[in-house]
């Protein structure tokens, strides 16, 4: 919990320059529970008072569920780890936008979300990404692991340890290593998911066909790879994509849909060129 | 130093390296004698791996490969969450695409001076040589490296290297270099040779006969905790630096399965090094439940500096320049605001101390970029900072465009870890450690880009050699449940489990991580001194005794319980803690990351004492009571000589 604000003296763990630190805030939240996937789960008002605008929305998460474990309650579990936006573990729907976006001003993660965004005496929806094949294992806290089977069926090269040869030896232009890069930069979050009215993993998907399609070394399972990531996000009960662009609005990371393009035009060629999804 | 703290056991020597040669030809003369396992053999033999970082994940996939029956573990939903995808600079190879007079010799000069003389020859020398595959490795699996115009790989110099030898992707190669990884083994489990056990965090290793033969793990959505069997078993479960509860690691990042391994008989090497990173966004509040590091890169065109006065909270911009001190550029010259991580770290550290920090707390010092600003233009900076400058931003609220950035050091990395020999197998056979969770190749201090170097030489070419030689004596008898060695495991486990729910005490977990963090930061931090670690030896105890009557964990253990994981976890950082200040205080010298107050030269630098202290300190693990072992390994330095660091 912060420290109190006024003052010239700053004990250790108080906030930034006295002249521009706002005033702490008493805000509403409205948090899903679900105890587990079989429960049907509901919104549940909590209260959280003296938040600091410098705390990040995962600590300000923190400071309630501390209260409630003092208070012999269960904690809201929420998915988090590195908290400088990289490892893509958090995600939550804040006042019914990806990573609150709606709130943010643009896209982030929501570890990167900061309590300066809001006001004193807001309340905040809080809500975890919603679709199909993300099932809810507690609270806001859901499966992705479809995404790992998506990778699974075709989302790397086939390179065993020790068969490369020098890697001067693969010259790669400029422009595709640095086009592949901005699509490797997906961070497996899945707000395209959840930002998608169709819940269509396919940003994801196209990310990583791009990633791989863009480099020489990708090409001789191209046919293949895209073909069967398609068929298995299919499988997992994603939804179609209709070029909509949620996803890549709300993507923390810029994957653009020129991705998705780029998925069509290899799945086209791949088909037409005859290759098929393993059953 | 007194015998209630420690006692001393029989020295510890590395047998496995072939000492009969010269040093450039040791890896491949043990690869030769290593015993080697039939391919058909292979699918009889089960190995256990935890952790999927830089290090598990390429060793998972590649002993998949291989034709080992892989069980791999991880806490996280996916693998790709491990933390090395946080890593920003880069990765070091000797290819010497630059011409600038790299080798793999200098490169193995450069990693064992700069680790001030306290790591092994052998292993510094063979990560050189190996370094060179990794990047082939990586370009062969896709990672989208930094190129030149032609086509050819980008390279830059890094973390003060005289040569150009990091390989980068943008600010973010530790995520593309994990995504190489992570596609592996992905592949591997689509082939049926690795079996994936998501979200399971290792609770106990089960040695059997004096091996390691599994672990005890905890289904972290069902609660459910069982046994796993394996003919060997790899940790990669990386580094302890939320010892320190701030740190630059990951909110999950613990100590729990190297510290139990301890607890079973591994010895805990060196765990006094810690490295604290200079360039780090400075603590704003109590509430504050991680640090963010920003890219050592800045320091190329940044200023440091203080006010000349104490307790000056003038705006920066109104402070004219003769009443600022630039203190890097004062007292070292020749480096400037480019000296290595551990002097920057500790000169902030004096500034602040004088009471010429700033920010909240006086916690700080400024990164100024007006100069550049001016010398360069706006655009030149945004287009080689851009994103830190956002990153930076968005974290404070403030705009260092406008007004000078602040920063802090914090904890970022440890050189510590479980002792290893040659092989990478630790003093319990069939145990292996790998990546961050070893001590090996850093000494007491490691160079910037040398740790993914490092992960990744382990996990895709040194232990996928050197395990064979164990494995050629399995398939190990079969064990079960029915093992007393496996029942006692267990039930110890679980009696820990339902111990940390029944306290039911006025504390969380996070309040006495908390407690223990600033402790560990104020009396074993940027310096520390006999007095300063006694005290933190005096109530580390005391927090460890509260810990374990005040405890609150609510919620239960059948379900997912991130407060109940956090209370295991902080429940060994506390006895870690112990042993770092234990470690810390018998190494009466100051090298690399560990500084003594009393082991300083005139001018205030680290003075190694090299006739008593050029060993690894290899602890033991004495039950409840009695106090650790120290077994010594002496570093004998054959290639490269002893010399005192010099960077003014």
């Amino acid at each position: 919990m912060t420290a109190t604000r006024e003052g010239a003296t700053f004990a250790s763990g108080t906030a930034t320059d006295p002249a521009m630190a706002p005033h702490n805030m008493t805000l509403t939240l409205r948090i899903w529970r679900q105890r587990g996937p079989a429960d049907k789960g509901r919104m549940v008002t909590y209260q959280v008072e003296d938040i600091s605008p410098d705390m990040s929305f995962l600590e300000m998460l923190d400071v309630l569920n501390e209260k409630l474990i003092l208070a012999g309650d269960d904690p809201v579990v929420f998915d988090h780890d590195c908290r400088e936006g990289i490892c893509g573990s958090c995600g939550l729907m804040i006042n019914g936008t990806a990573h609150g976006r709606g709130t943010s001003g643009g896209p982030t993660t929501t570890c990167q979300l900061h309590m300066r965004k809001f006001k004193d005496g807001d309340t905040i929806d809080i809500e975890p990404w919603r679709a199909t094949a993300f099932p809810v294992i507690k609270d806001l806290s859901v499966d992705r692991s479809a995404l790992d089977r998506i990778i699974q069926s075709g989302g790397y090269i086939s390179a065993p340890t020790g068969t490369a040869p020098e890697a001067h030896s693969i010259l790669v232009p400029k422009k595709d290593s640095d086009a592949a890069f901005d699509a490797a930069t997906c961070i497996g979050c899945g707000a395209c998911v959840a930002a998608c009215p169709n819940a269509s993993s396919m940003l994801f998907t196209a990310a990583k066909v791009s990633h791989l399609g863009l480099l020489p070394q990708g090409q001789p399972e191209r046919n293949e790879r895209v073909v069967n990531m398609v068929a298995q996000q299919d499988r997992e009960g994603f939804g179609g994509c209709t070029n909509i662009g949620e996803c890549s609005a709300a993507c923390p990371k810029g994957i653009s849909m020129e991705n998705i393009s780029r998925l069509n035009h290899d799945l086209l060629g791949a088909l037409r060129a005859g290759a098929r999804p393993k059953s | 130093m007194p015998l209630d703290l420690f006692t001393v056991g029989d020295p510890i020597a590395d047998t496995k390296a072939p000492m009969d040669v010269p040093i450039g030809e040791r890896w491949s003369t043990r690869r030769f004698r290593a015993r080697l396992v039939n391919p058909a053999n292979r699918r009889k033999l089960t190995v256990i791996v935890v952790g999927t970082g830089l290090a598990g994940g390429s060793a998972a996939a590649t002993l998949g490969e291989a034709g080992y029956k892989v069980k791999n573990f991880w806490f996280h939903d996916s693998p790709r969450r491990a933390h090395s995808v946080a890593a920003q600079g880069g990765i070091n190879a000797a290819k010497n695409y630059r011409n600038d007079g790299d080798s793999v010799h200098r490169l193995f000069y450069d990693t064992v001076k700069g680790g001030d003389f306290r790591s092994r020859e052998n292993n510094v020398h063979r990560l050189a040589e190996v370094s060179v595959n990794i990047i082939d490795q990586c370009v062969a699996q896709g990672v989208p490296f930094a190129r030149e115009y032609g086509g050819l790989l980008d390279n830059r110099s890094f973390g003060g290297a005289q040569v150009s030898r990091t390989f980068y992707a943008r600010g973010q190669t530790g995520q593309q270099l994990l995504y190489g990884a992570y596609q592996a083994l992905e592949r591997q489990m689509a082939a049926g040779t690795v079996e994936q056990f998501a979200r399971h965090e290792m609770l106990d290793l089960i040695v059997i006969d004096g091996r390691a033969r599994g672990i005890v793990a905890r289904n972290l959505i069902t609660g459910e905790v069982s046994t796993h069997f394996a003919d060997a078993v790899v940790l990669a479960t990386g580094g302890y630096s939320n010892v320190f509860y701030l740190s630059t690691n990951a909110k999950g990042s613990n100590a729990t399965a190297i510290w139990r391994a301890h607890k079973r008989g591994a010895y805990f090497a060196n765990p006094c090094y810690t490295q604290i990173h200079p360039t780090c966004i400075p603590v704003k509040g109590d509430y504050q439940s991680k640090l963010t590091l920003m890219s050592e890169s800045l320091r190329n065109d940044g200023r440091v500096w203080v006010p000349k006065e104490r307790g000056d909270t003038r705006d920066p911009r109104d402070i004219p320049e003769g009443e600022r001190d630039y203190y890097l550029e004062r007292i070292y010259p020749a480096f400037g605001n480019l000296v290595p991580r551990d002097i920057a770290s500790r000169q902030a550290k004096n500034v602040c101390d004088e009471g010429r920090g700033v920010g909240p707390g006086g916690l700080g010092v400024y990164l100024d970029f007006g100069d550049a600003m001016k010398r360069l233009g706006r655009p030149a900076i945004e287009a080689k900072y851009g994103n830190l400058f956002d990153m930076y931003a968005q974290i404070t609220g403030e705009d260092p465009y406008e007004t000078p950035m602040r920063i802090y050091p914090a904890v970022h990395y440890t050189m510590g870890g479980l002792w290893v020999d040659y092989d990478l197998q630790s003093t319990i056979p069939g145990m292996f450690v790998i990546g961050e969770a070893n001590f090996s190749d850093h000494g007491a201090n490691r160079l910037g880009a040398s740790a993914l170097m490092q992960g990744l030489a382990d996990g895709y070419f040194v232990l996928p050699n050197t395990i064979n030689d164990y494995l050629a004596d399995g398939p190990f008898e079969k064990v079960d449940d029915s093992h007393p060695a496996v029942a006692e495991a267990l039930q110890e486990v679980q009696g820990r489990v339902q111990k940390l729910l029944s306290i039911n005490g006025n504390r969380t977990p996070a309040s006495f991580h908390r407690e223990l963090g600033r402790l560990m930061w104020d009396l074993c931090g940027m310096e520390r001194s006999e007095e300063s670690l006694r005290k933190a030896l005096d109530r580390i105890p005391e927090i460890r005794q509260e810990f374990w009557t005040n405890l609150k964990v609510s919620g239960d253990e059948n379900t997912i319980n991130p407060t109940l994981e956090h209370a295991g976890r902080v429940a060994d950082f506390i006895e870690l803690a112990e042993l770092m200040c234990v470690d810390a205080l018998h190494r009466a010298e100051s090298c690399g990351g560990h500084f003594r107050a009393e082991s300083q030269t005139p001018e205030g630098e680290a003075l190694r004492d090299d006739e008593n202290f050029a060993y690894v300190a290899a602890w033991e693990w004495t039950p409840e009571g009695a106090p650790p072992v120290l077994h010594r390994e002496a570093l004998e330095y054959e290639y490269v000589h002893l010399a005192q660091r010099s960077y003014k």
